[in-house]
C-alpha cells in the first residue's frame, strides 16, 4: 500500500460533486416531513413533539419504557399531536446537534430522556424561546425548560417488602449501575422496605459500571448469589439478573417494565416506570397553553410508578403489606425516607421526625444502615 | 473453600466466550490476518444464534447457526482483505460497524423474547465431588468444549501438516507461495474458521450465558478477545489461561465489591492490558523469541507474484 | 478509472440502501436525500458537518503519515483520549483556579496540552517499538483500553465535580476555556481551521520535503531506510509522535469545544473511525478532509433519517457499513486490479 499517485484524492471530490449536482436537481422538492399522524385539512395542525432517547427503543428496558409512554400519550391525544423520536444518541456533543435539529424542524416540545443530555438541552433552549424543553432526571430549569422524574424508589421500597419476607438467608442483593443519588435511593429504599418487615436484613451491592451489559449483569447476579443473597434487585436495564436468579432457584424482580414472563419461578414482582401519564400531561400543557416551568416528581400516587404482578406463591399477608404501603403512598401518609435515617457508618442523615424533601433526596450519596460496604468514591 | 470453588466456577463460565473468540482470532492471526471486526461478527452471531434457538428450541442448532453467521461475515471480510487487498484494519472496523448495525436491525423482532432453557447437568459422578465438583464439574458442556477446542487447535497447529502450512503462511506468505501453497485460499479458510469461532462465542453469550437478545449485548468482549491473542502470544493453551485470567479479574472485582472491599475497579481492569504490553515487550526483546512466538506477517497484505 | 471508484461505491450503496428503504416502506428517494443532501443544507448544517469532521481530519492526517511510512498505529483512540485528558486537565485547572485569561490566549495553550498528552501516549508506543521491538499494532491497541480506564478513573475519582451528585463528570469549564467560535451562535470553532492548516502542512511535508519523501520510501524497515538516508529510529519516532500529537489535539478540541467538560463519553470512537477515514481518503491529506466529510455526512445523515423519516438507527448503521465496505472494496478493486485467474 505504499505506491499511490497523488491526484487520487480527486476521486473523492467526485462524490461531493455528484452529491452537489443531485442537490441542484432536487431543490424544487424539499423533503416531505413524515409525521406519525397525517394532518387533516380542516383541523388545526397537530402539535409536533420529539423524543431524544439515549438507548435503542429495542433495549427492553429504560428506553423501551419511554417509548411505551410516548405511544400511550399519542393513543390518548390522537391526531392532536404528531411525535417523532431519535434513538441511540450518545451523551456528548452529538446530543446538542440532534436537539437543535429537532427544534429547527418545528417541534414545539422536545423530551430528552437521559441525565447527560441536560447541558446540551439547556444550550439549545436558550436559542429557541418558543419551544418547550423537557429533561428527564435532570435538575436544570429555565423559562422554557423543565425537568421530570419518577419516584422509582417507591417501586424499590415495595419490592423490598416482598424481598424481606421471601428471603431465607436475610441477605438481599442489588446490582447497581453507577453510584448516583437516583440509584443509591433505590438501594436504600429497597433495604428500608425489607427492614420494615424483617429487621435482620442485610443488602449486598455490586456495581457493574454500566446501564447495560447483560453478560456482566449475569456475572454480578452470580456473585451476589454466591455471597448468600437470595433475593435480587437491579437497576440495570436488562432481564439478565432475573434470568440468572431463575436459573439458580432464587428470587428477583423486574425493573422498568413487566418482566414476569422471563422468570415464572423467580419473579416476585416488577417495578414499573410509566412515563405515559407525564407525557400526556406535558403535551396537554402545551396544547392548552398552561405549560409552566418547574420540576415534576411523580410516583405511585400520580400513576408514574407501580409495582405489579406479585405471583400467587407469595403469602397473602405479604401482599397485604404491599397493598397497605401502596395505600399509604396514594394517601400521602407513607414517607419512605423518614427520620431517623442512619447511614452505614452510623451517622444520622435525617433527624428523627423529619420527612425527606426533594433536596435531601437529590443529595443521597450514602448507604443506609444494613447495606454492606461503602459507596464507591464517595467523599 | 466453597466460596473459592464458586469463584472458580464463575470464572470458567465468564472466560469461555473470550476463549472461544480468542481461539478463532488466534487461528486468523496465525495465518497473518488481524480481524478488528470480531465484535461485529460476535453480534451478528449472537442474534443469529438467539433467533435460531427461539424458533427451533434447540441449543445445538442455535450454536451452529451462530458459528455459521460468524463464518459468513468473516468470509465477506476475508474476501475483501485477501482478494481485494483492502486494508485489514479499516475493513475490520467497517465490518464491526456493519455487524452492530445489522444485528440490531434484524434483531428488532427478538428483543424481549425468552428462550427455553435446558437445565445444566454437568459431568455425572464428578459433579458430586466436594469442592472440585462445585468448581469444575457443574458447568455447561460448552465450557468443556472450549478446553477441548484449545487442545484441538494446539494439536492442529503443532502436530499436523496443515498447521505447519498455516503457521508458515503467517510467518512468510511469499515463501509459502514460492513453495506452491495456495496462500490466499488457506488464509481465507483460516479467516472463515476464525469467524465461526467468534460466532460460537457470540451465540454462547446470547443463548447460554445470558439467554436474551438486545442490541450491543456483546459489550466489548470481541475487543478483549483481540487483546487476548497477544497476551497468549498466539498459543492455544496460554489463550485458555488468558481467557480465564481476564474472566477471573472481572469476577474478582465483583466478588471484592460484594465482600465490601474497596478497590478502584478501573485499575484492576487496566491490569490485564498492561500485562499484555509487558508480555509483548518481553517476547519482542529477543529476535528468536519473536520468531518463536509471533506471526511475522500479521496484518500485512499479501500480493502473490509481487 | 480511479476517479470512478468512489462513484461506483456510492451508487452501489445507494442501490442497496434504496432497496432496504423500499422494503421498509420508506420512500427510497427521500431517504437517500436525507443521507446525502440534508447534511449540506444551510449554514448551520455545514458548520455542524465541519465540526464533526474536525477531530476526524486531525487524527486521520496523523494516521496517513504513519501508514505511508509503514508504521501501523491503530491506537489513535487512546491518543485522542489522552489529549482530551490533557486539554481537559488544563481547562479544569484554569476553571478551578479562576485564572483570568482570554479564550484566544487559552486556545494555543490547549493545543499544546492536547498535543503533548497525545504525543506522550504515542511516545510509549514508539519507545516500546524502538527500544524493545514490540509490535506497534498491538501495543497501540492495548494502550487504548488503558487510556479508557484512566479517563474513567479520573472522572469517577479525583476530577469528579464535587457538586455533581456523584455523576461521572468534571465541573463545566469556565468561559475563558471555550474555543473561539468561527460564526457567532454556531458551534464551529477555530480548531477546524487548525485542522485544515494541519492538512496543508502535512501535504507540504509529505510531497514537498525531502524528509517526507524519504520517510515514505523507507519507513521503519531498517535496511531500506538506511539506504534512503532516514534512520529507522527517526521514522518511528517522527510518525508516532506526530500522529499522537494530532490525535491529542483533536481530543483537546473536543473537550474545550463542543463538550465544555470531561465525561467518559468524550469520544464516540473517533480514533477508530479515523482509520476508515484515512483509507477512504487514500492516505492523502486532502483525501482525509474529504473522507472525514463523507463519514460525518453519514453519521449526521443517520440522525436526520431518524428524525425526518423515522428510520431506525440500526438501519443507518447497516447503511454506513455497506457504504464503507463498498468504498474500500471499489477502491482497491480499481487501484490494484487484482487478477482473478492464475493466483491462488
Amino acid at each position: 500500500m505504499t505506491n499511490r499517485s497523488s491526484p487520487k484524492f480527486l476521486a473523492l471530490a467526485v462524490v461531493f460533486a455528484a452529491a452537489g449536482l443531485t442537490a441542484c436537481g432536487q431543490k424544487a422538492a424539499p423533503p416531505a416531513p413524515a409525521p406519525v399522524a397525517a394532518p387533516a385539512p380542516a383541523k388545526p395542525a397537530p402539535l409536533k413533539a420529539a423524543f431524544v432517547y439515549v438507548g435503542p427503543v429495542g433495549d427492553a428496558g429504560y428506553t423501551y419504557a419511554h417509548d411505551a409512554g410516548r405511544k400511550e400519550a399519542v393513543a390518548k391525544l390522537g391526531d392532536k399531536v404528531a411525535t417523532t423520536f431519535v434513538e441511540n444518541i450518545k451523551e456528548g456533543p452529538d446530543a446538542e446537534r440532534v436537539i437543535r435539529e429537532l427544534a429547527t424542524a418545528g417541534n414545539k416540545v422536545i423530551f430528552a430522556t437521559s441525565f447527560g443530555f441536560g447541558d446540551s438541552m439547556a444550550k439549545v433552549a436558550k436559542d429557541f424561546p418558543d419551544v418547550y424543553f423537557e429533561h428527564a432526571t435532570g435538575f436544570r430549569t429555565s423559562d422554557n425548560m423543565r425537568v421530570y422524574e419518577p419516584r422509582i424508589h417507591e417501586g424499590a421500597y415495595l419490592a423490598g417488602i416482598v424481598a424481606g419476607r421471601m428471603t431465607k438467608t436475610n441477605v438481599l442483593g442489588f446490582v447497581g449501575s453507577f453510584p448516583i443519588p437516583e440509584v443509591l435511593r433505590n438501594i436504600n429504599a429497597f433495604t428500608l422496605g425489607a427492614q420494615s418487615v424483617n429487621p435482620k436484613i442485610k443488602t449486598k451491592v455490586v456495581w457493574v459500571g454500566s446501564w447495560f451489559d447483560p453478560p456482566k449483569e449475569t456475572e454480578a447476579a452470580k456473585t451476589l448469589i454466591n455471597g448468600k443473597a437470595d433475593v435480587l434487585l437491579q437497576n440495570t436495564d436488562s432481564t439478565a439478573v432475573l434470568q440468572e436468579a431463575e436459573r439458580q432457584h432464587k428470587y428477583a424482580f423486574g425493573w422498568d417494565s413487566d418482566m414476569s414472563s422471563f422468570a415464572p419461578k423467580a419473579h416476585l414482582g416488577s417495578c414499573m416506570l410509566l412515563w405515559g401519564v407525564y407525557y400526556e400531561k406535558a403535551l396537554n400543557d402545551v396544547l392548552g397553553k398552561t405549560w409552566k416551568t418547574g420540576a415534576t416528581k411523580w410516583g405511585y400516587r400520580e400513576g408514574m410508578t407501580d409495582f405489579v404482578k406479585i405471583p400467587d406463591f407469595v403469602p397473602a399477608d405479604v401482599k397485604k403489606k404491599v397493598e397497605d404501603a401502596k395505600a399509604g403512598l396514594k394517601a400521602g401518609t407513607l414517607d419512605i425516607f423518614k427520620g431517623p435515617i442512619t447511614d452505614s457508618t452510623g451517622k444520622v442523615q435525617l433527624a428523627k421526625g423529619l420527612a425527606a424533601d426533594d433536596k435531601w433526596l437529590g443529595g443521597v450519596t450514602f448507604y443506609v444502615k444494613g447495606v454492606e460496604g461503602k459507596v464507591p468514591a464517595s467523599k | 473453600m466453597n466460596d473459592l470453588a464458586l469463584l472458580v466456577a464463575a470464572t470458567l463460565a465468564a472466560g469461555t466466550p473470550l476463549a472461544l473468540a480468542g481461539m478463532g482470532l488466534l487461528v486468523n492471526e496465525r495465518a497473518g490476518v488481524l480481524n478488528l471486526g470480531a465484535e461485529g461478527l460476535m453480534l451478528v452471531a449472537a442474534v443469529a444464534g438467539f433467533a435460531t434457538g427461539f424458533t427451533t428450541g434447540s441449543e445445538l442448532l442455535a450454536l451452529i447457526a451462530g458459528a455459521a453467521a460468524g463464518a459468513i461475515g468473516a468470509a465477506i471480510y476475508g474476501w475483501l482483505v485477501i482478494w481485494l487487498n483492502t486494508n485489514q484494519y479499516a475493513t475490520g472496523l467497517a465490518v464491526s460497524l456493519f455487524g452492530s448495525g445489522f444485528s440490531a436491525f434484524v434483531g428488532i423482532g427478538f428483543v424481549g423474547k425468552k428462550l427455553e432453557e435446558n437445565p445444566v447437568t454437568g459431568v455425572p459422578l464428578l459433579r458430586d465431588l466436594p469442592v472440585l465438583g462445585v468448581a469444575l464439574f457443574r458447568q455447561h458442556w460448552t465450557i468443556y468444549g472450549a478446553v477441548a477446542l484449545a487442545g484441538g487447535v494446539a494439536w492442529f497447529l503443532y502436530r499436523t501438516r496443515g498447521g505447519l502450512i498455516l503457521r508458515s503462511i503467517g510467518e512468510s506468505p511469499s515463501a509459502a507461495h514460492a513453495l506452491g501453497y495456495p496462500v490466499r485460499r488457506i488464509r481465507l479458510v483460516a479467516v472463515v474458521v476464525g469467524g465461526a469461532l467468534c460466532g460460537l462465542a457470540g451465540a454462547y453469550l446470547s443463548v447460554i450465558y445470558t439467554p436474551l437478545w438486545v442490541e450491543g449485548m456483546v459489550a466489548g468482549r470481541g475487543w478483549i478477545a483481540l487483546a487476548l491473542t497477544t497476551f497468549a502470544t498466539w498459543r492455544p493453551a496460554r489463550m485458555l489461561f488468558g481467557a480465564y485470567l481476564f474472566g477471573g479479574v472481572t469476577m474478582l472485582q465483583l466478588y471484592l465489591q460484594a465482600a465490601g472491599v474497596q478497590v478502584p475497579p478501573e485499575f484492576m481492569s487496566m491490569l490485564p492490558y498492561l500485562a499484555t504490553v509487558l508480555v509483548l515487550v518481553i517476547i519482542s526483546r529477543n529476535p528468536l523469541w519473536i520468531r518463536l512466538n509471533m506471526p511475522a506477517s500479521l496484518g500485512k497484505t499479501f500480493f502473490p507474484g509481487s | 478509472m480511479s476517479l470512478l471508484s468512489p462513484v461506483i461505491a456510492v451508487v452501489l450503496t445507494a442501490v442497496v440502501g434504496a432497496a432496504l428503504f423500499a422494503a421498509l416502506g420508506k420512500d427510497p428517494l427521500s431517504a437517500l436525500q436525507v443521507f446525502f443532501l440534508e447534511p449540506f443544507h444551510g449554514t448551520r448544517a455545514l458548520t455542524e458537518l465541519a465540526l464533526k469532521s474536525t477531530p476526524l481530519i486531525l487524527i486521520a492526517l496523523g494516521l496517513a503519515l504513519c501508514y505511508r511510512s509503514n508504521v501501523w498505529n491503530i491506537g489513535a483512540e487512546g491518543q485522542f483520549l489522552m489529549g482530551a485528558i490533557g486539554g481537559g486537565g488544563l481547562a479544569l485547572w484554569v476553571t478551578t483556579e479562576a485564572i483570568p485569561m482570554s479564550p484566544w490566549a487559552f486556545f494555543p495553550l490547549v493545543i499544546v496540552a492536547g498535543a503533548l498528552a497525545g504525543a506522550a501516549w504515542a511516545g510509549v508506543v514508539a519507545l516500546l517499538r524502538d527500544r524493545f521491538n514490540a509490535n506497534e499494532i498491538l501495543t497501540s491497541l492495548m494502550l487504548v483500553y488503558v487510556a479508557n480506564y484512566f479517563l474513567s478513573w479520573l472522572v469517577f475519582g479525583p476530577w469528579k465535580d464535587p457538586d455533581g451528585f456523584n455523576f461521572p463528570q468534571t465541573v463545566s469549564f469556565a468561559s475563558q476555556t471555550e474555543l473561539p467560535r468561527v460564526i457567532r451562535g454556531m458551534r464551529l470553532h477555530w480548531g477546524s481551521a487548525v485542522a485544515l492548516l494541519a492538512a496543508g502542512g502535512m501535504w507540504l511535508f509529505l510531497f514537498r520535503t525531502f524528509a517526507g519523501i524519504q520517510l515514505q520510501v523507507g519507513g521503519p524497515a531498517p535496511a531500506a531506510a538506511r539506504y534512503a538516508g532516514f534512520s529507522s529510529h527517526a521514522a518511528i519516532w517522527t510518525t508516532l509522535l506526530t500522529s499522537g500529537a494530532l490525535a491529542g489535539v483533536a481530543g483537546a478540541f473536543e473537550v474545550a469545544g463542543p463538550m465544555g467538560q470531561l465525561t467518559p463519553h468524550v469520544s464516540t470512537g473517533y480514533g477508530f473511525t479515523a482509520i476508515i477515514v484515512a483509507f477512504v481518503g487514500r492516505l492523502h491529506p486532502l483525501g482525509c478532509i474529504l473522507g472525514s466529510g463523507v463519514l460525518s455526512m453519514f453519521l449526521i445523515g443517520g440522525e436526520l433519517a431518524q428524525s425526518r423519516i423515522g428510520l431506525p438507527s440500526a438501519l443507518s448503521g447497516v447503511f454506513q457499513g455497506v457504504l464503507l465496505l463498498s468504498l474500500l472494496a471499489c477502491d482497491t478493486l480499481i487501484h490494484y486490479r487484482p487478477r482473478w485467474s492464475g493466483t491462488r
